[in-house]
């Protein structure tokens, strides 16, 4: 009773005070649910450095980043599409079709091995982007018919599925499996798509758009944004992207692997959501993706480190940190609303 | 999909007519078109030999896609239903030895917790179906491959393997089983309270929550029933096979389920759920298959036909959508 009897100026000092605190939670909460995955990825390096001492070593970090490149530039697609509040089924496939395209274009030289695979998974890209804007029709389903279309073609193209396209350009090979600074090649042109990527994002009218249209489509409408426009980008980014991560691929493996790539939309999708990106748009960022999916190749290293853990363990572990991550998302995002 | 070429040149008020026809029943016309197409063209369609083994080659399908288009019909998707599969896959062989009963018990009791969990993800913790089901898409089969050591194993049990190959009255017990399912499913939607609610959720979640209807339970219970028919589905797949393989058992089948339900005009939004279109989308993909098949097409040139099938399906129900 005594307590509700407060005078005026305290209890002013209260609330003021629990605003403040209020408002120190929403900034922490804030920073972890954006940097979070980074949080994690960090704690996880750490740990893994202490406990397997291969771990430490450059080349694994070598090894391990460039595992992740191609994962890496699929889900900075994927991020760009999530954020317009899309997504893209069709990457997988993409990938492996992108693969198969520059491996059988290589016998023409290093600029048709990366310009092809561009070009078709870019034009599945503009097919995907054209029937989202302008048919109104939903990504889930466009870019699921996009994967059967782009695996259907991809069988085609190597004889359904029994030709494997080998690299036979020397150049093009040495992309693949050559270094500089001890870092391969398609680390670093990861890292410049990437950085163009961010700049893209943050820096730009077309960035500002693509959280807009995210945000919500009507308003974005309203204030001029070209919605539909943005929308045909991003998917076509997106399958650029995934095509040149099928070249990446294919100058590493040296072949067309027509085999590998099912289940990497998911991955990617795993990846973007890891690192704090919504999947109801409008929100997300790039540096998230990167510690996404790093986090997704730390794990999977990890695994390796131990020695024969079947690959099974591998995807039990993998399913229940995703649902770990983002439970605890959601609980922060949550927290953040009710304060 | 030929009607419609036919008719647009029409004057507006026939093509408004065919427009909201079309949606309806364009999937039956379509399954219409192509048995005939196989009944004129294709040597041995009409014979009880390929019927029957059309039928037990799509009845799982129609089993997952039963429970995808409950799901779908919230405004959700399930894409842990292959997992599920794989799971209850892997449990028949180890619990076997217990008796036929017991091992069919662990199985469905796995679907309830995978579906308890994806429902309690989603309704509880509030997170998005995709990423909610994903999580147990990736860790399923991985837990059912831990489980069957990576094996494949085989399975000799006459009981299990009557309700894969055995007949009753001279139809499958398959094809039995996914038909009693399809009545049950479409009763629980057209004439339960359950049902009534389910579609609610799917058309207004939050105008249903202030109506009173327990929403959360609503969508733990579809998720769960969603799990239970793929873990169905997943232990006649099994019985059929005669061996476990976890890593086969279910494959894509998430993608074939999801392509039957947006075939059979049950649209992504929600609110509405084709219980008799579904089962239609999945026997109209399976036709596809087997007729392009049986004229020496390739896999790769089916897989394109059906991409194109799917824009469009959905094409067609989003021209209601907008009227």
């Amino acid at each position: 009773m005594t307590q509700q009897m407060t005078s005026e100026p305290h209890a002013a000092a209260v609330v003021a005070a629990d605003e403040r605190r209020a408002q120190r939670t929403d900034r922490v909460v804030g920073l972890v649910q954006r940097q979070g995955a980074l949080a994690v990825l960090i704690t996880v390096v750490i740990i893994a450095s202490a406990v397997f001492p291969n771990f430490r070593s450059y080349d694994n970090a070598g090894t391990i980043l460039v595992a992740a490149a191609p994962p890496a530039l699929i889900a900075l697609g994927m991020t760009f599409v999530i954020i317009t509040g899309g997504i893209d089924l069709s990457v997988g496939s993409l990938y492996v079709l992108g693969g198969v395209v520059s491996a059988y274009a290589s016998r023409w030289g290093v600029i048709p091995a990366f310009l092809l695979p561009l070009a078709v998974c870019g034009l599945i890209g503009v097919v995907n982007g054209l029937l989202i804007a302008y048919t109104r029709m939903a990504p889930f389903i466009v870019t699921l018919a996009a994967l059967l279309g782009a695996r259907g073609l991809m069988r085609a193209l190597s004889d359904e599925g029994s030709t494997t396209y080998l690299v036979t350009n020397d150049a093009f090979r040495s992309f693949g499996t050559g270094t500089f600074l001890g870092i391969g090649y398609p680390v670093w042109l990861v890292v410049v798509v990437f950085a163009l990527g961010m700049v893209l994002l943050s820096r730009t009218r077309f960035g500002h758009a693509v959280y807009a249209v995210g945000g919500s489509e009507d308003a974005a409408s309203l204030m001029g944004v070209a919605v539909r426009r943005t929308k045909v980008w991003v998917y076509i980014m997106s399958g650029l992207l995934a095509g040149l991560a099928g070249a990446i691929n294919a100058a590493k493996l040296g072949s067309g692997v027509t085999v590998l790539g099912t289940g990497m939309e998911l991955d990617a999708i795993a990846a973007v959501v890891i690192g704090g990106t919504l999947l109801t748009g409008g929100a997300g960022t790039i540096a998230g993706t990167i510690a996404g999916v790093l986090l997704l190749g730390v794990i999977q290293n990890m695994i390796n480190q131990v020695g024969n853990v079947p690959s099974s363990y591998q995807q039990v572990i993998s399913g229940a940190f995703l649902a770990v991550v983002v439970v605890a998302q959601t609980y922060l995002v949550k927290l953040r609303r009710v304060t | 999909m030929t009607t419609e070429a036919a008719t647009a040149p029409r004057p507006a008020l026939d093509l408004a007519r065919v427009r909201a026809w079309l949606p309806k029943y364009g999937v039956y016309v379509a399954i219409l078109v192509l048995v005939g197409y196989n009944v004129l063209f294709t040597p041995n369609f009409l014979t009880w030999g390929n019927l029957r083994i059309q039928l037990i080659q799509v009845a799982p399908i129609v089993i997952v896609a039963l429970g995808m288009a409950l799901v779908i019909g919230t405004e959700g998707i399930d894409l842990s239903v292959g997992s599920v599969m794989a799971l209850a896959a892997a449990l028949i062989p180890l619990y076997l030895g217990y008796g036929v009963l017991a091992a069919l018990l662990v199985s469905l009791l796995a679907g309830v917790v995978v579906g308890l969990i994806n429902g309690t993800l989603v309704a509880r913790v509030g997170l998005q179906p995709i990423v909610a089901t994903l999580a147990l898409f990736v860790g399923g089969r991985g837990l059912a491959l831990v489980i069957s050591n990576g094996q494949l194993k085989d399975v000799r049990n006459e009981d299990l393997i009557f309700l894969g190959s055995g007949d009753l009255f001279g139809i499958p017990m398959l094809v039995w089983i996914a038909a009693l399912l399809v009545l049950i499913v479409a009763f629980v939607v057209r004439r339960t309270v359950f049902g009534r609610r389910l579609l609610a959720v799917g058309g207004n979640r939050p105008a249903t929550e202030l109506a009173g209807v327990p929403v959360k339970r609503v969508l733990i219970t579809v998720y769960v029933i969603c799990s239970v028919l793929a873990s169905i589905a997943g232990l006649l797949a099994v019985a059929r096979i005669q061996s476990s393989d976890a890593s086969a058992v279910g494959l894509l089948i998430e993608l074939s389920a999801i392509t039957a339900v947006v075939v059979g005009g049950t649209p992504l939004t929600g609110g509405k759920v084709r219980v008799l279109g579904t089962v239609a989308g999945a026997l109209l993909m399976q036709l596809v298959v087997a007729t392009m098949i049986k004229h020496n097409l390739q896999p790769s040139t089916t897989e394109m036909v059906q991409a194109v099938i799917i824009l469009i399906a959905v094409y067609v129900a989003r021209e209601r959508k907008s009227r």
